[in-house]
């Protein structure tokens, strides 16, 4: 099954290598002109260096009708898409998850089951804030599984991509490379600042590398309130709730709201764009992650906002669920894409300098 | 839509959708012309062998956008008088030439993208500012720029012919989706393009061979308008026996096979015929200023086909290509794979090999390495095919465009014995021949359709105006 896609995605890269046209708009081309003949790695490497934005297909003058029948973005993702699928363990939750964006909701659901019974049956005795509802410590003994099991199946699947694209041994110059190219999302921006091909056909619009940013730094920042949270309730005994000018407050509210802003965006560019030109058959999957991520954010903004009332239990609830079931299903949906498109920046990185 | 069509006069109708159509309707809407596009193709094949191309040729005085260093009128006029021997009107050229540089800005504010010349083009990043994505890229942004001055477009829509009244054009007959139509205008543009895409006229024109050529661009460029322009006694320009043609891989489509089915692997080859004997120098001079003769060298051969010939030492010595190459450890089984004499294939070879000399082989630049006492001769790059694997490649004539074309004037305008017709402009390949008259310059095409294009455009709505 991967074979014929791989052997697919080789096709059409070939024919790209012969024509070169596309090479200004990312760094898949530059990356696929170094060599001539494809091992299947490199077409993982290629596939993950792709943001599917789409310049490559609406500017290409061999798309089907034509008998070359190219349409590279869709190509690409597909294998990346396998690659995610492959390389993940389990790999059967990963087809279920990534295809399925029902499946995704079930868990949330679920998940938010679980905290509401939690909150019922252990309620504490004393507390302030959420520790009224729920026990500090019974939420550590959940979310600290819930958090690091999932990294380590990613860790164990970037070990295998690792392999599988001949990345070499980690340095800090290609980490740094990697991670510069990803802060600005340097090739979303279309080569030149025009950026995609994604909501308008062939026009070109910065629409979804900004909404990209946005849930991408709402992401961090929230991961860097609940992070600063931690902190301070372990190193400096400081307990929940904390105030507005708190470091938690003033990372995770702007967080939340550019999180909740964001993927409403990226759920609306997903409507209008051409579905055939991505991997299809996770259309439902991906959108499902969308919406589950964005779900995250609202909630949490909401539970802030409803401080003091009565909703406070219920969307206590509704927000670590969310929380919950986005860590279960985080090797196992859209969201691994990030770990795999840093590591394939890296390697790209030690690629190019090993062939300087 | 079709009666919608039909039941106004447009200020000015554009026939085609290339990018000399594009450039002319995006002018004369600028302004402030009610302008018609009339494309034979439907939209996904829109943009004719524009859609194919991948940089123009620019004049300028520094540094400019993705051009480096400088290139000025004289050199630009003497490139191509280099390779049209002479063939081109002066004034025309150098009218052409002048106002390249002012093209590029042009472009650029209607929405084309320029990159820095493609790996492997490096010889070309002073003289030709390529197009980001290409050609396509170029005909998709224009389109854009075209739909938001308020220019129609109708696909599918083939002229078959321009009527004449006097030296005035009233209407055209077009066939839209498959039904006949009456579309009235106030002046025409012409930018159809050449012929090279009707079979039996370009077999008139220079023989059954023309039968196994094969067409790099658009199926759709098929000289209707310029044939039906001829007949009611427009002046003609170029050679009407002669198109462009280079050697591609034979196993290219039969239309539309663009730059990819290109092979530069000839000057590290042996190149031999259908009889597998060797017909001329495949070391005659670089590549790029040699490619453009091998289409006539291979359709002058039996049954116009060539055959490639490299070992493992040279293969990657070229820009990749779009098929695999045949392989094979000997010569013999090589030949046989591609339908050769295998034992005649291996003398030929054998014959080679055994007049190479020694020398210091140098793949990017005159090497002097040659055979001794071998007819032809080969006169750089001769290094023994001696290595296994063999690869080997089918070449085929592959024709870029037609020289015939119609005689304008500086105005763009189209003449009759009689003198200018007073509403009647063409622009891009229709129009070429005056100033490439043979040979060809690389990235020429784009400039010719820039140039007369904005100019056709800028009379045509001054004329209704
Ligand atoms: C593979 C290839 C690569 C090339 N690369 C380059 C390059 O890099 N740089 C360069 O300068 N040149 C290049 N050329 C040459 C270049 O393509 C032409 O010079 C240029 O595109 C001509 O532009 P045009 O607008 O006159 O014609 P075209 O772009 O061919 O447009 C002609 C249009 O007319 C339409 N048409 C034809 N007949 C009718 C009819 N009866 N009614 C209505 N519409 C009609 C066609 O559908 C088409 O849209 C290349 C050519 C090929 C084949
Ligand atoms: S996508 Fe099409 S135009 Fe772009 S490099 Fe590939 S073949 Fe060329
Ligand atoms: S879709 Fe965009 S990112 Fe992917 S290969 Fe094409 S141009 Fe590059």
């Amino acid at each position: 099954m991967s074979t014929d896609l791989i052997q697919e995605a080789r096709r059409q890269t070939e024919i790209c290598n012969a024509c070169r046209y596309c090479e200004g708009f990312c760094s898949v081309f530059p990356a696929l002109t170094r060599q001539k003949a494809f091992a299947d790695g490199d077409i993982s490497h290629l596939a993950n260096l792709c943001h599917n934005c789409r310049g490559c297909y609406y500017s290409c003058q061999y798309t089907e009708p034509h008998e070359f029948a190219l349409n590279f973005p869709a190509a690409l993702a597909e294998v990346r898409q396998d690659s995610w699928e492959r390389l993940a363990w389990p790999q059967p939750l990963a087809r279920r998850f990534h295809e399925n964006g029902v499946a995704l909701g079930l868990i949330a659901a679920l998940a938010f089951a679980l905290v509401f019974a939690l909150i019922q049956m252990l309620q504490p005795a004393s507390g302030e804030g959420f520790y009224a509802y729920v026990a500090h410590n019974a939420l550590v003994a959940l979310f600290v599984p819930a958090f690091l099991l999932p990294l380590v199946a990613v860790g164990v699947s970037l070990r295998r991509y690792w392999q599988e694209t001949g990345g070499t041994r980690l340095r800090w110059r290609n980490v740094l490379g990697g991670f510069r190219a990803a802060a600005n999302m340097k090739n979303l921006n279309g080569g030149q600042g025009q950026g995609c091909n994604f909501e308008n056909d062939d026009r070109y619009s910065d629409t979804r590398r900004w909404m990209h940013q946005a849930v991408m730094y709402g992401f961090l920042l929230c991961f860097a309130a609940t992070s600063s949270g931690t902190v301070l309730h372990y190193v400096f005994d400081m307990q929940a709730p904390y105030g507005f000018f708190s470091l938690p407050k003033l990372l995770g509210i702007p967080g939340g709201i550019l999180l909740t802003i964001g993927t409403i965006g990226l759920a609306w560019l997903k409507t209008k764009a051409d579905p055939k030109l991505g991997a299809v058959r996770v259309w439902g999957g991906e959108m499902g992650f969308i919406l589950l991520l964005g779900a995250t954010g609202a909630s949490g903004l909401a539970l802030y906002a409803a401080t003091g009332t009565a909703a406070v239990p219920m969307l206590l609830a509704i927000h670590l669920g969310c929380v919950l079931a986005f860590f279960l299903l985080l090797p196992y949906s859209k969201m691994v894409h990030g770990f795999y498109r840093l590591a394939a920046l890296i390697i790209e990185d030690q690629k190019q300098n090993a062939k300087a | 839509m079709a009666a919608a069509l039909q039941n106004q006069v447009w200020d000015i109708l554009v026939v085609g959708g290339g990018n000399a159509a594009l450039c002319a309707a995006i002018t004369a809407a600028e302004a402030g012309a009610k302008v018609l596009i009339l494309e034979s193709a439907p939209k996904t094949y829109r943009g004719g062998n524009s859609r194919h191309t991948r940089n123009f040729r620019c004049m300028h005085r520094g540094p400019l956008s993705v051009l480096t260093d400088s290139y000025d009128e004289d050199e630009y006029f003497d490139d191509l008088m280099r390779v049209t021997k002479g063939k081109t009107d002066e004034p025309m050229a150098r009218m052409a030439i002048r106002q390249s540089e002012d093209c590029l800005p042009w472009m650029e504010a209607h929405g084309v993208r320029f990159q820095p010349s493609l790996s492997g083009t490096l010889s070309l990043s002073r003289t030709n500012a390529f197009f980001l994505g290409g050609g396509k890229a170029l005909v998709n942004a224009y389109y854009n720029t075209a739909a938001d001055l308020g220019v129609t477009v109708a696909y599918d829509a083939e002229v078959t012919h321009v009527h004449i009244e006097g030296d005035r054009f009233t209407h055209v007959d077009v066939r839209i989706a498959g039904e006949m139509q009456k579309i009235q205008g106030r002046a025409i543009v012409l930018a159809s393009g050449g012929f090279q895409s009707d079979l039996e006229w370009l077999t008139r024109a220079w023989g059954p061979a023309a039968a196994n050529f094969l067409i790099r661009g658009t199926p759709y460029n098929r000289g209707v308008v310029l044939r039906d322009m001829l007949d009611q006694g427009a002046e003609s320009v170029g050679d009407p026996t002669q198109c462009h043609a280079v050697a591609i891989d034979g196993r290219a489509p039969k239309y539309d096979g663009g730059i990819v089915t290109r092979l530069d692997c000839v000057p590290f080859s042996v190149v031999v015929n259908r009889d597998a004997e060797r017909f001329y120098d495949e070391g005659e001079d670089v590549w790029p200023k040699r490619y453009a003769i091998w289409g006539r060298l291979v359709a002058a051969q039996p049954d116009q086909v060539g055959y490639a010939i490299i070992d493992s030492k040279s293969i990657d010595l070229f820009m990749p290509s779009v098929f695999p190459p045949i392989k094979a450890d000997t010569i013999e089984d090589l030949g046989r794979q591609m339908g050769l004499d295998g034992a005649k294939l291996a003398q030929t070879v054998g014959a080679f090999n055994a007049a190479c000399q020694p020398g210091t082989f140098h793949p990017t630049e005159l090497d002097g390495v040659a055979t001794n006492g071998l007819t032809p001769a080969k006169t750089n790059w001769a290094r023994p095919i001696n290595q296994p694997p063999f690869y080997g490649y089918q070449l085929r004539p592959g024709v870029t465009f037609t020289y015939l074309g119609l005689k304008i004037d500086s105005h763009a305008q189209v003449h009759t014995a009689q003198g200018p017709l007073a509403n009647v402009f063409a622009a891009g390949e229709i129009m070429a021949g005056s100033i490439l008259g043979q040979g060809y310059l690389a990235g020429f095409g784009m400039t010719i359709g820039t140039v007369f294009g904005r100019i056709a455009g800028a009379e045509a709505a001054k004329h209704v105006n």
